[in-house]
């Protein structure tokens, strides 16, 4: 490890950790180490494998290899709680208070004051008001319920249940990302007394100027892989976003066509706007080509599809099909003929499959209404359609009707993926489909992708692997905070270029960095 | 895997009540003082062609992931109706027929809209709904008694050709004519999908909402049937008959191997079910069991049953799985 010898020795120390979620790995062979008295930033692009560092040093995750080190004595978790009596605490990204308790009871929900199980109520509220004045929400009444508070101070809600759980090492997870300015400053004020006072912090964030306004020591991560840990000055925001993205090209895709782009649009979304997710999101999408969406993970690029696909309440804005206004009210809807619109979800296991049906009735759930005889399915129609998406897709598959959930991940995707071909849908939303697939997998669906476009399919592609979208796509929409940051086409499209506007960098500021 | 062997695989529920169904019912007529005849048989056909009709009902709610608390109120309306419109000439007792079916039907699509579009939990939808049904039923008949066409309801408790229990043709016909069709229809498969993953089944553009529907629907009719199956037996209403019913429904339900879960299941497994809990309570009779410990003997193999039901969320791995 190039940070051993300090001026004192690590406190948190993994060595050799990994983690393969099937065929994924993870994390792979990671040494790592933090002290106390520093604010230690982990960065790397999505699926680099900070989350499940951190889930693995939390407890909430077990490595399949490694050892992990507290102040020099080894220790092994099994559950989250065991970490934390070892004083190992978070802050995620997502909001853990439970909305109908009340800010003190979420305070001490693991560790009440009190006696023989009974909570000591005034105890527990005064304790409560301390912590919060300690995190600067002196204003935060400790009896109010928690979901009447707005995101920013629930965060830092979160912050003072940690604080109340006395941590030695403090994870952040993204833990900044739902706080206004002003609240970020006081954040960073309460993170540098706690190093001050000799807490290890963990600080997980992908914004450039927070990193570079706290950290003391930055580690980046990429492909599950520890690249390299430095003093935070050391290095440039361009040297650190070269280090993110990295040199290998680890997957080979289809040649895009030399111009896919002057076709009439076959879908033109004009200010497409919902709740505070999505801003004014304007995009047209012609026929054979493939769009990319962009961006950080959770900017819009999941609400914009679902918008599209009907699956969202009170969206404003106009969505065209074909020179036709669309009305999509329902996924239902969505699918006619008429609209001819198909949907690849996010969460294969929840969205996309019914996983105790067999693969036969999975295949044909969306295009049932090809297959019947009079009032009812034909099976012998069925039968054949299901063998020839067999066939198409080169699904592995033992018997098409045992359970969709006995196929591996790869395989139950192009399940997830050929029931939209039964429907002849034109327009495809895909929502980051080759998340968790196996390399081959990945390469047989960017090939099906290529396909399908230029058989005349117009394709809106999510994906949180930059390489994706630079290997795949015609044109790229970075979305930042709901709203369309940048479009890239042709050669403007670099992983470079791509995280740069993710990040909200401004494109100058590469030259300048490159510069000097 | 031929196909044989992965059809039985995967309706291992059905199969297994009707293992126990077939051991349970040698049992039952080995203690029979008058042994195998035609008139046990359609005896025994007859004591649990209701609670059939009545648990087949059950499926479909809980394949939807769902429940129909309500479901022997239903029958018990069904039934009290059925004593006062199910008589006289054959065309007013065939219009009475109808309008006891439609009424099933009605008050399983009420039950169904409240489910569906007033988007409140089951449990609570159909044991407020079943209550009104209760209180329809006591309006029509505050006290047992009434009248149903007998020439009807002979014809119904009989043989067929003199050796087929003419209620056991009864349940086959509506197995064929109502259970087949609906099963294989969009809607039907609907119903799966909903009970499987309501989220992919909407994602998929499943009408979700129209699947839940029907299945509730189907239920009260299904439970009109038993009713009047009911009225068949003892050629009169009883506006109370229903309480034991929505219990031993999900009961056999369970017994018949559909998941509480929803999704998996079917129909024939509940037909056996239903008759297993008969037939159980034919052989404690026989045996010489106390009738006071029946329905002791009663709640243990229900437990039992439950628990066997359980044992699949034993397997699961992941505890967070079951926390939904």
């Amino acid at each position: 490890m190039s940070d051993r010898g300090g001026a004192d020795a690590p406190f948190l120390e993994m060595v050799g950790i990994a983690k393969h979620y099937g065929g994924v790995h993870a994390l792979q062979d990671v040494d790592f180490a933090c002290r106390r008295h520093s604010i230690h930033a982990v960065l790397g692009e999505n699926g680099a494998g900070k989350s499940t560092l951190i889930k693995i040093a939390a407890g909430v995750v077990r490595p399949d290899a490694g050892t992990m080190r507290l102040a020099g004595e080894e220790v092994r978790f099994a559950t989250p709680p065991e970490a934390m009596r070892q004083g190992i605490v978070c802050v995620f990204q997502e909001l853990s208070l439970v909305p109908d308790l009340s800010v003190a009871d979420n305070i001490f929900i693991t560790q009440p004051p009190g006696k023989w199980g009974f909570i000591d109520r005034r105890r527990q509220r005064r304790r409560a008001e301390a912590l919060l004045a300690r995190v600067g929400c002196e204003d935060i009444d400790p009896l109010e319920r928690a979901r009447n508070l707005p995101l920013s101070r629930r965060q830092l809600v979160e912050l003072a249940t940690a604080l109340a759980r006395d941590p030695k090492v403090l994870i952040l997870d993204e833990a900044t990302s739902a706080l206004t300015a002003r609240d970020v400053d006081a954040v960073f004020r309460i993170l540098r007394e706690l190093r001050d006072e000799g807490l290890a912090i963990l600080y997980i964030s992908h914004r450039m100027t927070e990193i570079e306004a706290i950290a003391d020591t930055c580690s980046v991560f990429r492909n599950g892989r520890h690249i390299e840990t430095f003093p935070q000055a050391d290095r440039s925001r361009d040297e650190i976003v070269h280090m993110m993205i990295g040199r290998e090209i680890s997957q080979v895709y289809p040649p895009k066509p030399a111009a896919a782009t002057n076709g009439t649009p076959s879908l033109e979304i004009e200010n497409l706007t919902w709740q505070d997710r999505l801003r004014d999101i304007s995009l047209t999408a012609a026929p054979g080509e493939i769009v990319g969406l962009g961006g950080l993970d959770g900017q819009g690029q999941r609400e914009l599809l679902l918008a599209l696909f009907g699956a969202l309440r009170g969206v404003r804005g106009t969505v065209r099909i074909d020179g036709r206004r669309a009305r999509i009210g329902s996924p239902a809807q969505a699918k006619s003929t008429r609209n001819g619109i198909a949907m690849i979800p996010e969460d294969r296991k929840t969205e996309g499959l019914m996983l105790p049906m067999s693969v036969r009735e999975n295949l044909t759930i969306a295009g049932l209404s090809k297959m019947m005889r009079h009032v009812v399915i034909d099976p012998r129609r069925e039968g054949a359609r299901v063998d020839e998406l067999v066939e198409r897709l080169n699904i592995r598959v033992g018997n098409v009707r045992d359970a969709v959930a006995s196929l591996s991940g790869g395989n139950q995707q192009k399940v997830v993926i050929a029931k939209w071909l039964v429907t002849e849908a034109r327009i495809l939303l895909l929502m980051d489909p080759t998340r968790g697939i196996d390399v081959g997998t990945k390469q047989e669906l960017y090939g099906l992708m290529r396909q399908l476009a230029d058989e005349g399919a117009t394709i809106l592609f999510y994906t949180s692997d930059y390489d994706e979208l630079v290997g795949m796509c015609d044109r790229v929409f970075i979305l930042y905070q709901g709203a369309v940051q940048h479009v890239f086409a042709g050669a403007e499209i670099s992983e470079r270029n791509i995280v740069r506007a993710s990040l909200n960098l401004s494109l100058e500021d590469v030259s300048e960095d490159a510069a000097g | 895997m031929s196909g044989l062997l992965l059809h039985l695989r995967q309706n291992y529920g059905a199969v297994l009540a009707i293992t126990i169904f077939v051991i349970l019912f040698v049992v039952f007529l080995s203690l029979h003082p008058r042994g195998p005849s035609v008139y046990v048989m359609t005896t025994a056909s007859n004591t649990g062609a209701a609670l059939a009709f009545v648990a087949m009902g059950q499926t479909l709610p809980v394949l939807t992931g769902g429940l129909d608390l309500s479901i022997g109120s239903i029958l018990a309306l069904c039934n009290a109706l059925a004593s006062e419109v199910v008589n006289g000439s054959p065309e007013r007792v065939a219009l009475g027929v109808v309008l006891v079916l439609l009424t099933g039907l009605a008050c399983g699509l009420i039950n169904g809209i409240v489910v569906v579009y007033g988007r409140i939990q089951p449990i609570i939808a159909t044991l407020a709904s079943g209550a009104v049904y209760t209180g329809l039923a006591l309006l029509i008949r505050p006290i047992p008694g009434g009248e149903i066409d007998d020439v009807l309801s002979e014809a119904m408790t009989y043989e067929t050709f003199g050796v087929i229990p003419t209620s056991l043709l009864l349940i086959v016909a509506v197995v064929l004519l109502i259970w087949v069709p609906f099963k294989n229809s969009v809607l039907g498969r609907g119903v799966y999908a909903a009970g499987s993953s309501e989220v992919a089944a909407y994602m998929s553009g499943v009408r979700v909402d129209r699947s839940k529907l029907a299945a509730y629907s189907l239920a009260g009719l299904f439970a009109a049937i038993g009713g009047l199956f009911l009225g068949f037996q003892t050629f009169s209403g009883d506006a109370l008959i229903g309480v034991p019913y929505t219990l031993n429904s999900i009961a056999a339900v369970v017994i018949g191997g559909t998941s509480l879960y929803g999704g998996i299941g079917g129909v024939i497994g509940s037909i056996f079910g239903a008759y297993i809990l008969r037939t159980i309570n034919g052989v404690m009779f026989f045996a010489g069991a106390p009738p006071l410990a029946q329905p002791l003997f009663e709640g243990i193999i229900l437990l039992g049953a439950v628990a066997l039901a359980a044992l699949r969320v034993v397997r699961i791995r992941n505890r967070l799985e079951v926390m939904d």
